[in-house]
C-alpha cells in the first residue's frame, strides 16, 4: 500500500512536477480551443458536401470521410509530422498536430452533422423555400438549428473524444499537457506525475461526461 | 527528375517496399491479433458489467457508473503509460501487448457498458411484466427477452465505437508493441524513406474500410428507431 502510494501518488514529486504540468495543461487548452473550433467547422462543411444534390461533390467527400474514419489518428498525426518532411513539406509539431485533427475530427463531426440533417423532414426545407428562402438560407435557419438540437447529445461526445485525442501530440514532442508529466516521470523514475496528469484530464472531462450522459437519456425517453 | 518521379520515390518506392513488406505484414498480424482480443473481451465485459447493473444493487451500481465515467474521460494513452510505467515499479512486470490489450479492454467495455445499458432501458417495462407472469426469472427475462430486443438498438452505436477504440491498437506503438504503425515508423527510419508510412496506412484503409462501410450501413438500417 505504501508502496503504491509512493509510486503513484507521491505528493513531494507532485508538487515539484506542479509549474511544468500547470504549463502542459495550457498547452492542451490551446491544442482545444483551435482543434474543436476548427473540426466542428470543418465538419460542418464536410456534413454540407455531403448532402449536396450534386453527385460530384457528394462522392468524393464520401469516399474522403471513409478514408480518414479508417486511419487510426496516430497514423495519421505521423504520417504528416513523419513522413511529409521526406517531401520536403515540414510543419512545427503543433501545426501537423493542427492539420491532421482537422482532417480526422472534420470527418467525425462531418458524419454527426450530416445524420442530423437526414433526420429532419424534407418538408421542412420545401416550406423554407416556399417562404422566399434561398437554399442556403433554408438550411442555415430552419434545417441546421433543428439537426444541431438533434444530433446535441453525439457532439457533445465527440467533442469528449477531440479533447482525449490531443493526448496523442505527446507522441510527436508537442509539449502538451500528456508530454509533460512523460517527462517529469521519466527524469523521477515514478509515475506521480501521469498520474497528476490523469486528474487534470478528469477535472477537464468529468462533467462534460455527465453531461453527454444525461444528455443521452433524454434524447431517448 | 519530374515532380511525379519524385512523389513515387518519396511515397512508393519498390525497392523500400520490396524489403519491408515482411515487416508491415508481421505488424498487420499483431494488430489484427490486439484487436480481435480486445474485441472479444472489452464487449463481453460490457455487457456482463450491463446486466450485473440491470439488477439494481446500488452498491455494485455506483463502482460501475464510476468506472464507465473514469474511462470516458481518460485518454487511453494517459491509461497506458500509467500501467506501462508504473507498475514495474512495484514488481509487476506487464509487456507492453498485455498493457495495450487490458487498456483497450477496459475502455471498449466502459463504453460497451454504457451503450448495453441504454439498450437495456430502452426495452418497455410490459416486455419484463409479461416475461416474469409467464413463469421466467429475473435472468431468465434478461436473457430471453430484455438482451435479444436491446441488442439490435445497440447494433449500429456499438460498432462505430468498436471501430474508433480498435483503431487505438496504434498506440501500442508508444511502449514497443510490434504492431503495425510501430513497424512501419522503424522501417521509415531505417529506410530514411515515407513509403514504409504509406504501406502502413493503406493496410489500415484495407482492414478497416470495409468496416466503416459496414458500420454506415448498421446506422441507416437501424436510424428509424432513433428518433
Amino acid at each position: 500500500m505504501e508502496q503504491i502510494l509512493f509510486q503513484f501518488f507521491n505528493l513531494d514529486i507532485m508538487i515539484q512536477a506542479w509549474p511544468i504540468m500547470l504549463r502542459g495543461f495550457g498547452m492542451t487548452l490551446l491544442l482545444c480551443i483551435v482543434v474543436i473550433p476548427s473540426g466542428l467547422l470543418g465538419g460542418l462543411v464536410v456534413a454540407l458536401a455531403s448532402t449536396s444534390e450534386k453527385r460530384w461533390i457528394r462522392w468524393p467527400v464520401a469516399v474522403l470521410v471513409d478514408i480518414f474514419r479508417a486511419i487510426p489518428p496516430l497514423a495519421l498525426l505521423i504520417m504528416i509530422s513523419a513522413g511529409l518532411p521526406f517531401a520536403g513539406i515540414r510543419l512545427s509539431p503543433f501545426t501537423a498536430v493542427c492539420l491532421s485533427f482537422l482532417l480526422n475530427n472534420s470527418a467525425y463531426y462531418g458524419e454527426i452533422y450530416r445524420a442530423g440533417i437526414e433526420s429532419i423532414g424534407t418538408g421542412q426545407d420545401e416550406a423554407a423555400r416556399s417562404t422566399g428562402l434561398t437554399g442556403f438560407q433554408s438550411m442555415v435557419y430552419v434545417i441546421l438549428p433543428q439537426a444541431v438540437r438533434n444530433v446535441l447529445p453525439d457532439l457533445v461526445s465527440n467533442t469528449i473524444e477531440v479533447v482525449k485525442l490531443t493526448s496523442l501530440a505527446s507522441v510527436v514532442a508537442f509539449a502538451e499537457l500528456l508530454y509533460s508529466a512523460d517527462m517529469a516521470r521519466s527524469v523521477t523514475y515514478n509515475a506521480s506525475p501521469i498520474v497528476m496528469a490523469a486528474c487534470f484530464y478528469l477535472v477537464l472531462l468529468w462533467p462534460a461526461v455527465r453531461l453527454a450522459s444525461r444528455l443521452e437519456r433524454k434524447l431517448s425517453t | 527528375m519530374t515532380r511525379f518521379d519524385r512523389f513515387i520515390d518519396t511515397f512508393f518506392k519498390p525497392e523500400v517496399m520490396q524489403q519491408y513488406w515482411p515487416d508491415i505484414v508481421s505488424g498487420l498480424f499483431v494488430t489484427c491479433q490486439i484487436a480481435i482480443l480486445v474485441i472479444v473481451s472489452g464487449i463481453s465485459l460490457g455487457l456482463a458489467l450491463a446486466i450485473l447493473r440491470s439488477y439494481g444493487f446500488k452498491v455494485i451500481n455506483l463502482p460501475i457508473v464510476i468506472f464507465v465515467d473514469l474511462l470516458r474521460a481518460l485518454p487511453p494513452l494517459v491509461l497506458i503509460l500509467i500501467l506501462y510505467f508504473g507498475l514495474p515499479n512495484l514488481g509487476i512486470n506487464l509487456s507492453g501487448f498485455l498493457v495495450l490489450w487490458m487498456v483497450l479492454t477496459l475502455v471498449l467495455a466502459a463504453f460497451a457498458e454504457e451503450i448495453f445499458w441504454a439498450g437495456i432501458l430502452s426495452v418497455p417495462e410490459g416486455q419484463w411484466q409479461a416475461a416474469r407472469s409467464t413463469g421466467l426469472g429475473r435472468f431468465q427475462t434478461l436473457i430471453y427477452v430484455v438482451i435479444p430486443q436491446a441488442v439490435r438498438m445497440t447494433v449500429a452505436p456499438l460498432t462505430n465505437r468498436t471501430i474508433a477504440i480498435t483503431k487505438n491498437t496504434a498506440l501500442g506503438m508508444v511502449i514497443g508493441v510490434p504492431e503495425l504503425l510501430n513497424q512501419a515508423t522503424t522501417a521509415q527510419s531505417f529506410a530514411a524513406n515515407a513509403t514504409p508510412l504509406m504501406m502502413a496506412t493503406i493496410a489500415y484503409l484495407i482492414l478497416f474500410i470495409p468496416v466503416v462501410y459496414a458500420g454506415r450501413r448498421l446506422e441507416k438500417a437501424y436510424a428509424w428507431r432513433r428518433h
